[in-house]
């Protein structure tokens, strides 16, 4: 009976959390998809209080808040640049949940020690792989892509490794390579990230977001918990085809990322004989006013010089005091998390239906008089377009160069993270804006609201 | 008690209900997608409570118990930066005067 009970609940709960995400198609109904998955899991977690004999409640009430206060004070002290390394961390601790609940288990004489150990496993790689991410994205250490063959050569002995004692487990059941898997796992999760590059972030959390919800699947299947394996499936699928449109949008491969990529190797064209007009804020700020159409395109070096705020209000004071039409163009990887940079307009106070992406806009170019370019630079090189031998070919970029005055705001020429120069610093209608973002755009605004 | 081939096809037909609900997300939203399905996947909770909950305090249930610590964690800071962030996401009459640096 109670069986029966519980088992109608976590139904519901699975309803709700698809009902949660479904939520999220557009803005107008996200807010209520948060509201569904709080309701989801506040069902779940009463049925399984409720219904699983449980004898001693106090230390489990007594973890809950410990965990709520810590997670809330995370959640709303956190700025929304630092999003990303949030949500490492709050997804590594879901890995290293999983991991107790397997060492748990099998301590407590598990019935089913193979999808146990490979909830273990992937849990323990979600764990100390976000951790990683977490201090790369952090600046605690070089977000600099690591290439070596000792790294790749390390990965692929701790994968055998790891396969070597899940076969012995699955014979086996001793504690002891228990323990070793633990550890193995660690450090595998570690390898696999350390040698990633910052830019290349927004796929590997999204990935290792995924690994934590199939260690989610693993612990169910070991359960028999029905819950635990179809909302781990759902988070899982969510992280892979978020990792599959990032992998897309930067025309990379998965095992370039993971394995070290070529695209480092190659000679830089020098950009000694070329010349790049510059400007002042001042210059950008007369065209910007005469202009009927300003797309602005924010990188995330917008999001490092904390300039969307000013940004916004540069956006707004166009087209309040000027009649300028003001369109945002995002490319799907700006910033260092999928949509980050949505986040960071939402919290400037740009409206959602100003904010485009790149499928949306790209045409948009051609009829606009100014493209702001602030703190991109990759995603707006034509080379990916026509030059087949660049690292860059293939990858979708946002077609600024049709804009008839392209603006650049950049510390120096520096290329971006992929190495590659962009030509279109050189192009006759580009004029350069050199210094922070930040500052360039509040001097452009200040003489905006002479 | 479920038999491994139902686990099985459950499991199969939920990736398939996966692939299709988040496929539908708008990419505007990719973000607060990935930390609400951070803050659900916390739902692996519900497996240690078992275990956190019998009377005799061993290794088990220690660990079970640090297991519900950092799940909480995760599920309350995940829905809670959901919801600073889909608060943001504003319509056109809606914004507000003076974008004033939050933090």
């Amino acid at each position: 009976m109670n069986q029966n009970f519980s088992t109608l609940i976590y139904l519901l709960s699975a309803v709700l959390f698809i009902l949660s995400i479904r939520s999220l198609s557009a803005p107008n109904t996200a807010r209520r998809g948060n509201a569904l998955g709080i309701l989801g899991m506040m069902l779940a977690i009463a049925a399984s209080l409720t219904f699983g004999q449980i004898q001693d409640f106090v230390w489990i009430f007594a973890a809950i808040i410990f965990g709520a206060v810590i997670g809330l004070y995370a959640a709303v002290k956190v700025k929304m640049t630092a999003l990303p390394q949030m949500v490492a961390v709050f997804n590594g601790l879901g890995g290293l949940s999983s991991v107790l609940i397997a060492l748990a288990e099998i301590l407590g004489g598990s019935h089913s020690p193979v999808e146990t150990s490979l909830g273990l496993v992937i849990g323990a790689v979600a764990f100390s792989g976000s951790m990683v991410a977490f201090a790369k994205l952090q600046g605690l250490i070089s977000a600099k892509p690591i290439h070596s063959r000792l790294l790749h050569l390390t990965n692929l002995v701790l994968f055998l490794a790891l396969i070597g004692c899940l076969v012995h487990f699955g014979f086996k059941a001793e504690v002891r390579i228990f323990y070793l898997l633990t550890f193995v796992a660690l450090v595998w999760g570690v390898f696999l990230v350390l040698p990633v590059g910052g830019a290349d972030m927004p796929i590997i959390i999204s990935l290792l977001n995924a690994c934590s919800g199939w260690a989610a699947v693993s612990i169910g299947f070991s359960l028999n918990n029905v819950l635990l394996i179809i909302t781990g499936a759902l988070v899982g699928a969510g992280g892979a085809i978020l990792s599959y449109v990032m992998v897309k949008a930067m025309n990379r491969s998965l095992s370039h990322i993971l394995f070290g990529s070529l695209a480092q190797q190659q000679t830089l064209v020098s950009a000694e004989q070329k010349t790049a007009k510059s400007g002042s804020p001042t210059d950008a700020a007369f065209i910007m006013e005469n202009a009927s159409k300003v797309i602005i395109v924010p990188g995330y070096g917008m999001a490092v010089a904390q300039a969307q705020h000013i940004l916004a209000e540069m956006g707004k004071d166009l087209h309040e005091k000027f009649g300028v039409e003001v369109k945002y163009a995002i490319h799907p990887v700006a910033g260092r998390m999928p949509g980050h940079m949505n986040v960071l307009l939402a919290e400037a106070n740009v409206p959602y239906e100003d904010v485009f992406s790149l499928e949306d806009i790209n045409r948009e170019f051609a009829t606009a008089d100014v493209a702001y370019v602030i703190g991109a630079n990759d995603v707006t090189n034509p080379l990916a377009k026509t030059d087949s031998s660049s690292p860059l070919y293939g990858m979708p970029v946002l077609d600024v160069e049709k804009a008839k005055t392209v603006f650049f705001v950049k510390r120096s020429l520096n290329s971006g993270y992929s190495g590659v120069d962009n030509p279109l610093f050189y192009a006759d209608n580009t004029i350069m804006l050199y210094g922070d973002a930040k500052n360039v755009t509040e001097e452009i605004v200040s003489v905006l609201e002479k | 008690m479920n038999d491994w081939g139902t686990l099985l096809t459950i499991f199969t037909l939920a990736c398939f209900i996966g692939y299709f609900v988040i496929w539908g997300v708008t990419p505007a939203l990719h973000s607060p997608l990935m930390s609400v399905s951070n803050a659900i996947s916390g739902i692996v909770i519900i497996g240690a409570f078992v275990a956190a909950g019998q009377n005799d305090m061993n290794e088990t249930k220690i660990l079970s118990i640090l297991a519900i610590v950092f799940a909480s964690i995760n599920i309350f800071g995940g829905f809670a930066v959901s919801q600073r962030m889909l608060a943001m996401f504003k319509k056109k009459q809606a914004s507000n005067k003076t974008p004033g640096e939050k933090r």
